[in-house]
């Protein structure tokens, strides 16, 4: 409403004022309507505003949707000659696949320990670097530091603790009689693909919680601190309901990552290695694609990934949120 | 219930800055002990000591008969009313309530009655299932009051918890406090900086000036005999009138007007003077100084006069009819005249034997 004191309107302020009587609410219903029209002087234009943003919503979203879910009814050929009709037959033959389901199985079992992992021990972090007093700033800094180094080379390093020949981690475990294979080993390099993940992503849980720690306000804690002796019971039953809308962002945003995200780790650890590694759902439709020239295949695979998040948001928002408190 | 004895307290922050310094303060079983000072002071970390969300460097704090400098301040038996209210604001008004008695363990039918008591004694009971940011300030702040009253702790401890509220609830809730401190009879401590509240609250007041102990007392007492000129200026409204004398044998020289004292002159030489706007009256005859009016409050029931005697300002307190010209006569009795040490603001107590009578003005809004 802003916009209507620019424009001259005798009366205006007057009724404002509530001098207008009865012709205050049909002023203000016209007023609105004159607001719409001064802004923009043709109809069109508002639309040539948003075009950018369409086009660039379709051509990498929508496009490329209806093109994964028209090809997943058609059995492509390798090498680009023809396809054709076989309707569900993909979708039939990735469900009904063993390989298929244990790599859904891995899937689901890798998010939820680098969504869990990740959160916890960022909350864990958060919450100790919440109470330091001496040298708070540079601790926090440190901590945060790893988030502002760039994602390829944070994987890397990570990588580089795993590395068969000169990784640290792996000469340590040597001594305690584990000889890791990562790469090599389905477990050995499951632990590494998860190590990595959640190593990545605390410093980004860190930051969220850290400051959401700091939204709660002092008086609140202290109110707890009077009520309630037990500093971890203040944590579960004040602190913890507080950062409720923090975590559930992050919940999303974890889920996100290690279900989508952690391609770029999962590809550096299982590329040119040995068949038997554990990947997850998006590095298969990845590989059946683009390394298989599996396109119908792949295709197929990707709209069951994306009835899977689609269900996934659902249940966030439905049944997540309605339970967190926003103040 | 329990007396509670705060013994040479100090706070010295990390740094080394002195907030406050060897605090002696005895307050009694039920007593209402209201400190007040400009912000800054150390009110509010004296009685964040007590509670302890501050540790205390110095000296001892005692509740009942245990010293409580290492309890935590869940043990210390103490319920607390924030300024800004601190209600749990992911829990509904009820859980507010219960949450301290919850921890303590207390049986689930004692935490209802307790509840619903304290509910119906603040006028809360249709709110006990909403939230709080459903309520408003007030409701907030009966809310946080009634956090304190279930607890039935041995003493409340108040932090400006008046401050956020408009000025007609400040009073309507200030009211309501002593009543239900009265009924409750719990030993409180409540910090102010607001010297009309504190002076209708308390017990004793207890005026802090930079970290220390100005004066403690009723508040008439502290109204009537202020103990320095920190105190003089600070309780009472309009502010006590400071001006620089001086006192040959038995008169006062202010300025170049004179003012004979029949024998009430303590000392001699340089003196600050005290005079209340309300004790100051306007006098026809050429005895009086000459006051010269510069422009006037009107408050309704009073007018105030603020000028110069001399070269020093005055406020003079009149009816609401009085006739005000630019350039008048003031006069004071003697008994009413506050001498204070020119140098080091303190009290210099007037010599003459009879105690000054009871002064009939109260203190003014």
């Amino acid at each position: 409403m802003a916009y209507t004191t620019s424009q001259p309107q005798p009366g205006g302020f007057l009724s404002r004022l509530g001098f207008g009587g009865k012709a205050r609410s049909k002023k203000t219903a016209v007023a609105a309507e004159e607001m719409k029209r001064v802004q923009f002087t043709s109809p069109v234009l508002p639309y040539l505003f948003l075009f950018p943003q369409l086009a660039v919503i379709f051509i990498f979203f929508y496009w490329p949707s209806v093109q994964a879910v028209s090809s997943s009814f058609y059995l492509e050929d390798p090498f680009g000659f023809g396809s054709t009709f076989v309707g569900l037959s993909n979708y039939t033959d990735v469900i009904f696949s063993s390989e298929y389901q244990s790599i859904a199985l891995f899937t689901a079992v890798f998010t939820v320990l680098v969504t869990f992992l990740s959160l916890s021990l960022g909350l864990l972090l958060a919450v100790k670097a919440d109470r330091v007093i001496r040298g708070a700033s540079t601790y926090k800094t440190l901590l945060i530091a790893i988030y502002a180094i760039a994602a390829p080379v944070s994987g890397l390093i990570g990588m580089m603790i795993f590395d068969q020949h000169v990784g640290p981690f792996v000469k340590m475990m040597s001594y305690f009689g584990w000889h890791m294979q990562v790469g090599l080993n389905y477990y050995d390099t499951a632990f590494a693909m998860t190590v990595v993940a959640v190593w990545k992503q605390i410093p980004y849980n860190f930051i969220f919680f850290l400051s959401g720690l700091q939204n709660v306000p002092v008086s609140v804690r202290e109110a707890a601190m009077i009520d309630c002796r037990s500093g971890m019971r203040r944590f579960w039953t004040v602190i913890l309901p507080l950062l409720a809308p923090t975590a559930f962002f992050l919940l999303t945003i974890n889920v996100t990552y290690a279900l989508f995200d952690t391609f770029g780790i999962i590809d550096v650890m299982v590329k040119d290695k040995p068949a038997n590694n554990p990947v997850t759902l998006v590095y298969k439709v990845y590989a059946d694609g683009f390394r298989g020239n599996d396109i119908g295949g792949s295709s197929a695979q990707s709209v069951i990934l994306m009835i899977v998040v689609f269900v996934l948001t659902i249940f966030q928002f439905r049944f997540i949120e309605r339970r967190v408190h926003y103040n | 219930m329990a007396a509670i004895d705060i013994s040479s307290v100090g706070k010295i922050y990390n740094g080394g800055v002195r907030a406050v310094s060897d605090i002696n303060l005895d307050i009694k079983d039920g007593e209402f002990i209201v400190l007040v000072g400009p912000s800054g002071c150390g009110k509010s970390t004296l009685l964040r000591m007590v509670a302890g969300l501050e540790a205390i460097s110095e000296g001892t704090v005692k509740i009942g008969d245990r010293v409580v400098n290492q309890v935590e301040p869940a043990d210390r038996d103490i319920a607390m009313v924030f300024q800004n209210y601190a209600l749990y604001p992911h829990m509904t008004v009820r859980q507010n309530l219960e949450y301290g008695l919850k921890n303590r363990k207390t049986p689930k039918a004692e935490i209802d009655a307790r509840v619903n008591e304290a509910a119906r004694m603040l006028e809360i009971t249709q709110y006990l299932d909403r939230k709080p940011r459903a309520l408003s300030g007030g409701q907030r702040q009966r809310v946080a009051m009634g956090r304190a009253i279930v607890r039935k702790p041995a003493a409340f401890l108040f932090d400006e918890p008046l401050s956020n509220l408009d000025a007609k609830l400040r009073v309507s809730m200030r009211g309501e406090i002593k009543r239900l401190q009265r009924r409750i009879g719990t030993t409180s401590i409540y910090v102010t900086h607001d010297q009309l509240e504190a002076m209708t609250l308390a017990d004793r007041l207890v005026v802090l000036n930079g970290g220390q102990i100005e004066q403690v007392g009723s508040p008439l007492d502290v109204y009537h005999t202020p103990a320095s000129t920190f105190v003089a200026s600070f309780i009472g409204s309009p502010a006590m009138n400071l001006v620089k004398a001086e006192l040959q044998s038995d008169r006062l020289a202010i300025g170049s007007s004179q003012i004979s004292l029949n024998g009430y002159a303590p000392t001699s030489g340089a003196v600050t003077v005290g005079l209340r706007a309300e004790d100051l009256r306007v006098v026809s005859s050429a005895e009086g100084m000459p006051f010269t009016v510069e422009y006037v409050e009107e408050l309704g029931s009073q007018r105030l006069a603020h000028g110069l005697v001399g070269d020093q300002a005055v406020t003079i307190a009149l009816s609401g009819e009085a006739e005000i010209t630019n350039d008048m006569r003031i006069a004071i009795d003697p008994s009413k005249l506050h001498f204070f040490d020119a140098e080091t603001g303190k009290r210099l107590e007037a010599s003459v034997p009879a105690k000054a009578p009871a002064a009939v003005a109260e203190p003014v809004a």
